[in-house]
């Protein structure tokens, strides 16, 4: 069962659409490489290998494309950072594929629908970074998304875009699929390294970022799914115009995966010029609000972002805008909540998430998050003490940006100032008057 | 790279179920350790290819992948303890995690996972007497516009509700 995609959007092709189009056009999976070579499919690879590495790169880095995985960190200065030349020695590119981030759905249906233009994207980027060797991490539970993958790879070899001297170049390329075990953290890039070392995934320290020394000390590229799929029409297509995809609706280029969840009208994934309003994605697209419910408040982009109010309808959604209302877009699918909805139960359920899903690794995020769910499950039953609410922002600021070895206790905090700022009284009705 | 030692039989002190692999379970876990720089990468797919044949990991085997990726025991209960989908325990025939986050938290989780708990009469992480289904939660399993979901075993089901939730388990045996 496949989420709504595209929805209401017309005339969707190549020139418009570069993630989604295969897949709109004929309404099902492109499976088949035949298919696929038919729908321009591998067309960017072939152009690409033509070209000098350095060549491709700066088309990337032109087009300025940035991460989709929530961070937007743009590609083409991730890949500079990557040591060329003939004593550069084995690098290594990965696919991080372990989409997690609560809200978040569409990777999934990107690999499950047109898994041929992320093993292409794979070849052609490991191409421009000179890495020979390639890994798709894959959460565990995208099964059909690993068969889809898995079938696409070795029709790809057959075909030969992967293998030793492909296409008749000097390039050679393996590429595997690597299936993780479940676990949150798995998306931080140098916790899935360390994963994919058959490790536990804790957070390496940075520096030295994975560019010079990544999967088994070797210099290493982790790029999110859609970022990776976006690459062969930029190719195919030059920089310039995907820069104007977005349509003067942002600085920022090309399309994104928009998508709405919650007790909207209608949910699913549309690829929309980035810089889309919340107001388009959930009024034009959406429907709006299932009847007998209104908007609460929402999140940009995943469990890990700020909660918005309804009057941020009207911004850009994009990397700085979302940023400048005290949020961010991560990774762009809005969760929609609802005026039924208790806020505190909703900030009480993404801080258990959290504190899960914490490696334990470092005091704040192991010690902090379940102290977090504690207070936040006495105000919700109306036991709350005198106190508790200074201690929760306290502890936004203990487990903030810099506190911690990585971004996942950051992250945490993101839901919970923004709910303490937009709802101080919902708090202060669970704590409980002295008798 | 590999180590010898990897067809004895376990000692009992390690383990204390006399673990061996079949050819099955050391024909794969062979295979995996080529698609990496060491074979220490090959943990999580060991791990996952003895779960396939037994359900879960018993301690023997924890000895066993050790010696065969030539690594410490310690190292690989480290791995197998630290994911969600590597179950140290025994499991029943069927595992049926419930997404438990933000957006199937809005859409119903509480009352599909009170039901189902009621439903098979066991709290999370139990199995039922019968050794048909264990009940565990889940990380976000990435169809939260098709929430509540569920995955029973490698099958994800979606919109799941304490209304039609019969007929999913019903196709489990």
């Amino acid at each position: 069962m496949t989420s709504n995609v595209n929805l209401g959007l017309t005339n969707v092709g190549p020139e418009t659409h570069p993630l989604t189009w295969r897949y709109t056009k004929s309404g099902k999976a492109v499976l088949d490489i035949k298919e696929y070579e038919a729908l321009e499919g591998y067309a960017a690879l072939k152009k690409a290998v033509a070209m000098p590495q350095a060549d491709v790169q700066a088309e990337v880095k032109a087009a300025n494309l940035r991460g989709r995985g929530g961070a937007g960190f743009p590609t083409g200065i991730k890949w500079s950072l990557i040591p060329m030349g003939p004593d550069a020695g084995q690098k290594y590119l990965v696919c991080n594929a372990d989409e997690m981030e609560p809200g978040t759905f569409k990777d999934r249906m990107l690999m499950e629908e047109l898994p041929h233009q992320l093993v292409e994207a794979m070849i052609l980027a490991a191409y421009a970074i000179g890495a020979t060797k390639g890994y798709i991490f894959l959460r565990g539970e995208y099964i059909l998304a690993g068969q889809r993958l898995t079938a696409a790879i070795d029709q790809a070899k057959a075909a030969g875009y992967i293998g030793d001297n492909l296409l008749g170049t000097d390039f050679s390329f393996e590429l595997h699929v690597h299936l993780g075990a479940g676990r949150y953290i798995c998306g931080e890039e140098t916790a899935l390294i360390n994963c994919l070392e058959g490790r536990r995934a804790n957070p390496r320290t940075k520096p030295p970022f994975p560019q010079q020394a990544g999967a088994w000390g070797k210099p290493t590229i982790v790029n999110n799914v859609e970022t990776l799929m976006n690459i062969p029409a930029i190719l195919l297509r030059g920089p310039d115009w995907f820069k104007g995809l977005s349509q003067g609706k942002s600085p920022d280029a090309g399309t994104k995966m928009y998508g709405i969840s919650g007790r909207a009208k209608i949910t699913g994934l549309w690829e929309l010029p980035i810089g889309t309003t919340g107001r388009e994605l959930l009024y034009t697209h959406g429907g709006g609000m299932a009847d007998g419910y209104e908007l609460m408040c929402w999140l940009p982009g995943g469990a890990s972002t700020d909660f918005l109010m309804p009057e941020h309808l009207d911004l850009a959604m994009d990397y700085d805008t979302i940023m400048k209302a005290g949020s961010r877009m991560g990774t762009a699918l809005i969760m929609v909540v609802d005026d039924k909805q208790n806020i505190i139960s909703a900030v009480r359920n993404l801080e258990q998430f959290f504190a899960r899903e914490s490696c334990g690794w470092c005091t704040p995020c192991r010690d902090g998050l379940p102290w977090t769910v504690k207070i936040l499950e006495s105000i919700e039953a109306g036991e709350g003490q005198e106190g508790d609410i200074s201690t929760l922002q306290q502890l936004t600021r203990f487990l903030g940006p810099g506190k911690t070895f990585c971004a996942h206790a950051p992250g945490a905090m993101e839901p919970l100032q923004s709910a303490l700022k937009f709802f101080p009284a919902e708090f202060t009705k669970g704590i409980k008057a002295k008798a | 790279m590999l180590t010898a030692n990897t067809t004895q039989t376990i000692a009992t002190d390690r383990g204390g179920d006399n673990f061996v692999f079949t050819d099955y379970e050391r024909e794969q876990i062979e295979h995996a350790i080529h698609h990496y720089a060491e074979p220490r990468a090959a943990t999580i797919d060991a791990l996952k290819i003895v779960q396939s044949q037994r359900r879960w990991v018993p301690d023997g085997a924890i000895f066993a992948i050790a010696d065969i990726l030539g690594i410490g025991a310690g190292d690989v209960e480290g791995v197998a303890t630290f994911y969600n989908r590597i179950y140290r325990q025994p499991v029943g025939r069927n595992v049926i995690a419930v997404c438990d986050s933000i957006g199937c938290f809005l859409m119903g989780f509480d009352e599909l996972y009170g039901s189902l708990q009621t439903k098979l009469g066991i709290k999370p992480g139990q199995t039922t007497p019968d050794d048909k289904f264990t009940l565990l939660p889940i990380v976000c399993l990435g169809a939260c516009d098709k929430a509540p979901v569920l995955m029973v075993n490698d099958a994800t089901h979606f919109n799941v509700t304490p209304d039609n939730v019969d007929s999913v388990l019903e196709q489990y045996k």
